[in-house]
């Protein structure tokens, strides 16, 4: 099978500061992977790289079958193919949950209102949110409004789903309502990669975990890597998220 | 033998007053829809054309109002192009008002965070359908309180249309005043319309933003 996402030896700078150092892993199509390591690690970055919100400077980035860094790359398609979810939820304050779901669906897929109107109610289902659907984001939970976010993001049924630490901005008693739509997301099959503090959703619900640090990928393995980590660098992480 | 001031004169300046509010409204409508697309040439993802659009506003935004309407009026004549009043005060008000309305204008779009830019990108809009979806609704309720302050110095920069012989209230008022000579009380009159106008637009602007802090606490 090939892999959904491949990075090779991925390299990105800002500036002078060069945040990837030749980046390189697959993730195969029905992977969940969780991508962890300390803040400045990178792992955000690499995150944000394979759906293009940052162009590289070296190296190579496959997604979805799209080659990523090709300047004739179709980046709508790209986008068509990879769903992402902000830490800051990024919900569109000035329409209603619906509106928000309805938006790309109408304008990207071009569907009819009342069948773009069905999907809203559907993938609000699926988070557990249908009484939410008249709402504005303003008057949901931070949970809520992360899980609208998610569901908008699935009505375009992408391939790949990018999570970029989602719950990070969340109370831990709200964290627990996210990880749950997430983790059913990861049983249905999706192919998610998920940079995330959240170690007990890693070993939960990731078949393989990347332990990104200073830039590199510095340990890689299945969830196991976190209780019997083998890189110093990943001991100390994993004693410090304790 | 001076006159006495009457409700001739009065309607006089009243129809000085309608120029000042027409050449106001056109100045406002047509540098709206310039101002428009200065403000898209200043959120533009190509250099060259931001860099142009900023030149543009620093040129306009550097030089009297009144040595561009000279430049229009007197300078484009010169060139055998007889430029009526009327046109060469709306042309030079619309210009100075693109300038201005496009950098307000600017400054509310970039005061939308970034990432909702992103998040519409990243569901598949395009620049164009992110911007008039996502972003230019939520700039809109930012971008009145100071567009309809910028009304005020609008209106009373009409004023300057005087030199160009185009008949707006402060015109009339100096034509009244030619063979009155009672400046206290015309020009008087004259502030007092301008009051008139300008007093209810501030007021209004300033309810304006109280309503859009009040939504955003």
């Amino acid at each position: 099978m090939p892999a959904a996402v491949r990075l090779t030896n991925v390299v990105k700078r800002f500036g002078a500061l060069e945040v990837l150092k030749g980046v390189s892993f697959e993730i195969n199509t029905g992977e969940v992977v969780a991508l962890i390591g300390q803040s400045g690690s990178g792992k955000s970055t690499a995150l944000r790289c394979i759906n293009r919100l940052e162009a590289i400077q070296d190296g190579s980035i496959e997604a979805c079958g799209h080659r990523v860094e090709d300047p004739k790359l179709d980046l709508r398609a790209l986008r068509r193919d990879i769903g992402m979810v902000f830490q800051s939820y990024n919900l569109f304050p000035h329409m209603t949950v619906a509106q928000n779901i309805m938006l790309a669906l109408r304008r990207v897929k071009n569907m009819p209102k009342d069948q773009a109107y069905e999907i809203a109610e559907q993938v609000l289902a699926n988070v557990g949110l249908s009484e939410k659907i008249d709402n504005y984001p303003e008057q949901l939970s931070g949970g809520q409004q992360q899980r609208v976010a998610i569901a908008r993001s699935l009505a375009m049924r992408p391939k790949v789903m990018l999570f970029d630490e989602v719950t990070s901005a969340l109370d831990p008693k709200l964290t627990g309502e996210v990880l749950r739509v997430m983790e059913d997301l990861a049983r249905g099959g999706m192919t998610m990669i998920v940079v995330t503090h959240e170690m007990g959703f890693a070993k939960r619900a990731a078949n393989r975990v990347i332990y990104m640090h200073t830039g590199k990928v510095w340990e890689t393995g299945g969830s196991d890597i976190l209780s019997n980590p083998q890189t110093p660098e990943l001991k100390e992480f994993m004693a410090e998220e304790l | 033998m001076l006159g006495a001031f009457s409700t001739n004169h009065l309607f006089y300046l009243l129809n000085g007053l309608l120029w000042t509010v027409v050449l106001s409204a056109l100045a406002f409508v047509l540098g709206g829809i310039a101002g428009f697309f200065v403000m898209l040439a200043r959120v533009s993802r190509f250099r060259w054309l931001r860099r142009t659009a900023l030149v543009y506003i620093q040129i306009v935004q550097g030089t009297p109002l009144l040595i561009q309407m000279f430049l229009l009026y007197f300078g484009l004549g010169v060139f055998g192009i007889a430029v009526p009043p009327l046109v060469a005060a709306g042309l030079g008000m619309m210009v100075y008002s693109s300038s201005y309305l496009g950098e307000i204008w600017r400054g509310a779009v970039e005061s939308i965070a970034k990432t909702q830019f992103e998040a519409a990108e990243c569901l598949g809009l395009t620049r164009w359908q992110a911007l008039r979806d996502v972003i230019l609704p939520q700039a809109l309720k930012i971008a009145t309180p100071p567009t309809v302050g910028f009304l005020v110095q609008l209106v009373k920069n009409t004023s300057l249309a005087s030199v160009v012989g185009f008949l707006e209230l402060t015109r009339a008022a100096q034509v009244i005043n030619n063979s009155l000579f009672q400046p206290f009380l015309v020009f008087g009159f004259a502030a007092l319309f301008y009051f008139c106008v300008c007093y209810p637009l501030s007021v209004w602007s300033r309810s304006l933003e109280r309503k859009l802090n009040a939504g955003r606490r």
